[in-house]
């Protein structure tokens, strides 16, 4: 066999399996979304921007483009602020920093459907701890307490919290290993420079570590932006819509809701924002590469 | 400017292990050139480390102007340190670079212009102020390393091995520059290296470690011509100092001082007979690697320096009377190790 034709069986898995698992859908998707098909239906039928149209003027889909857009904004930034703390804690020697970075990366590895129903009986309106202990506190009265997820700012809040308790574990091992790539004579350096500890975390440290938080902002977006689990699984959207996400959306319509065509065109919403960040992760690389 | 001393500074990084840093009392003198010189792992480096705040002494204290610094922050210590790495900024343009431990230190803003122009026109690197570090070579990168430690004109200099990334050429200039600079501004200095050339042509005074204990302080002829112990022989000097032992004695003496017997003046001599085994040209001088025929001393190797204006005729395989005028030879004492008064010896 030549080196040429095992290099093409050798790749062969990695092509096959991004044509049918990721190329497939998403031609499928984009040919649904200008048809009429509904789960069941047996005929296709071309009907130019119908769906698109219909959607743009439904209040669900507009609700949830901006939840979409206030949940990725508002998780990664909490995510990349704690993680930056958690990783300079977590940077320096101390006993039981092992078990302590095992526990956070527990999140992480834990798979995210468990997870989320162990918050979802967490944020319970009956049988939350959360509530239970705020009540024995005597911050609430009995029955008084809030709901988490069934008043539509504190759901919102609950779904993010969630989300970030997830994706904090992954973005904290990725900034650690921005900071452990710093030589350690540069912070050495600031010190006797003068700097003090917010001078050289801020204008030493992390902006030597832009490239690595980019990826990590990111990934997060890509996670963020296009998780459906912790949404369908602690509100399904609720309540009234006040939670719904494009992907929960493009779900509900068109598995749930049987309209397939709808739900195609709602998640091609999704593709400009994971192209553009595709772009952006792509030049970060490069130039990581490059210096 | 102000003088740095350290009172029985000891760093033991791990219980129960030899330190790093061993009972090491040392003061400067006002504006002099301190050259802390020893192998790798003899912990100079950490013993400039603690001067600079950057690592806890176990014990002992340092005395930076008189006041102890022990508890002092390295911004505290009104120090400047140029690493082996040189640890610029990456991402900050050189004139940035410079000006940080003005910002960091709240110099009033309309001052940072034109002191960041005075170190950069005094390292020559005033045309270089919009680059970033990694379009500067090394000799460039160790001169912006030494601008931004000279801009907020501190009291004391720490260099660590500020030279030992520049290729051989340059690092000579490098450290004539080096020199010509101390020299103009006139601040304490104390400059760590391996490289015995680099100490001796630039320290007023070397202090020589070994396994984090000092060997000797003295200026370079001092340690060069009079080592307090074997270790400071054998580490000065390329070749270092032949070491015949006998009885509980150690006598040494150094490879120029080992010359053919008609070409020292009259005086007391000992005389050996010496076979030349091999011979390195060198230009300037030659190296003659050979071993003592008869006597005492039978098949003991000795290394002998000759310069290029010697006569020819000392090749390998030849036999020559060799010697060394008494008052070149050096006697340590076998068990210690450490110098020992001058004895007549009957050397044949």
């Amino acid at each position: 066999m030549t080196d040429r034709k095992l290099g093409a069986l050798m790749f062969a898995p990695a092509v096959l399996f991004i044509l049918l698992l990721i190329g497939a859908p998403f031609v499928l998707a984009v040919l649904y979304a200008f048809s009429d098909v509904r789960i069941g239906s047996t005929g296709f039928h071309f009907v130019g921007l119908e769906n698109f149209r219909s959607i743009l003027q439904s209040p669900s889909f507009r609700q949830a483009l901006q939840n979409s857009i206030v949940f990725t904004i508002g998780a990664e930034t909490i995510v990349i602020v704690c993680s930056n703390i958690l990783s300079i804690a977590l940077e320096k020697p101390f006993l039981g920093r092992g078990f302590v970075r095992f526990l956070i990366l527990l999140p992480w590895v834990a798979p995210v459907s468990l997870g989320t129903i162990g918050w979802k009986w967490i944020l319970d309106s009956i049988y939350s701890v959360i509530t239970w202990v705020l009540v024995a506190l005597h911050f609430y009265k009995p029955y008084g307490a809030p709901m988490w997820l069934g008043e539509p700012h504190l759901a919102m809040a609950s779904v993010i919290l969630v989300h970030c308790w997830r994706l904090i574990p992954f973005s904290t091992v990725i900034m650690l290993a921005g900071r452990s790539a710093i030589p350690k004579e540069i912070p050495e350096a600031a010190s006797i420079d003068g700097a003090g500890f917010w001078r050289t975390l801020f204008q030493i440290n992390i902006p030597m570590m832009t490239p690595i938080i980019s990826i990590a902002v990111l990934f997060g977006i890509i996670f963020t932006f296009t998780d459906m689990t912790v949404v369908f699984i602690l509100t399904a959207g609720g309540p009234f819509d006040s939670t719904q996400t494009l992907p929960s959306l493009a779900f509900a319509t068109g598995v749930q809701g049987s309209d397939l065509a709808a739900g195609a065109a709602i998640s091609l919403f999704l593709v400009p924002v994971l192209v553009a960040v595709a772009y952006m992760m792509l030049r970060v690389a490069h130039r990581a590469e490059v210096v | 400017m102000a003088v740095v001393e350290t009172r029985h500074l000891t760093k033991v990084f791990k219980q129960g292990e030899l330190g790093a840093v061993n009972d090491v009392n040392l003061a400067t003198h006002e504006g002099e050139f301190l050259v802390f010189l020893g192998p790798s792992g003899s912990g100079k480096t950490t013993l400039l480390r603690m001067i600079a705040g950057l690592e806890t002494p176990t014990s002992g204290e340092i005395l930076i102007g008189g006041q102890v610094v022990n508890q002092l922050s390295p911004r505290e210590r009104r120090i400047a340190m140029v690493f082996q790495s040189y640890a610029l900024y990456p991402h900050l343009s050189v004139y940035n670079n410079i000006s940080f431990p003005l910002k960091a230190q709240k110099v009033p803003k309309h001052l940072h212009r034109q002191k960041v122009e005075w170190a950069a026109g005094l390292l020559g690197i005033g045309k270089l102020l919009d680059r970033k570090p990694r379009e500067l070579s090394g000799g460039e990168r160790q001169r912006v390393a030494l601008a931004r430690a000279i801009v907020r004109e501190p009291a004391v200099f720490l260099l660590d091995e500020p030279l030992s990334n520049l290729d051989a050429k340059l690092r000579a200039s490098a450290r004539e520059e080096l020199e010509q600079f101390h020299k103009s501004i006139g601040t304490t200095t104390i400059y760590v290296t391996h490289d015995q050339v680099e100490a001796m042509a630039m320290g007023d005074r070397i202090v020589v470690l070994h396994q984090g204990v000092v060997r000797q302080i003295g200026t370079p002829k001092e340690v060069y011509e009079d080592p307090a112990d074997t270790f400071v022989a054998t580490f000065l000097g390329s070749p270092p100092m032949n070491l015949l032992q006998f009885s509980d004695l150690i006598v040494g003496f150094r490879p120029e001082s080992f010359l053919p017997v008609d070409l020292l003046p009259a005086g007391k001599h000992a005389t050996f007979r010496y076979k030349i085994n091999y011979v390195e040209y060198l230009g300037a001088e030659r190296v003659l690697y050979g071993a003592i025929e008869g006597g005492k001393f039978e098949s003991k190797e000795i290394v002998s320096r000759l310069s290029w204006t010697m006569p020819a005729g000392y090749d390998a395989g030849a036999v020559h009377d060799f010697a060394v005028a008494e008052s070149d030879l050096r006697f340590f004492d076998r068990k210690t190790e450490k110098r020992t008064h001058p004895q007549t010896y009957p050397w044949q």
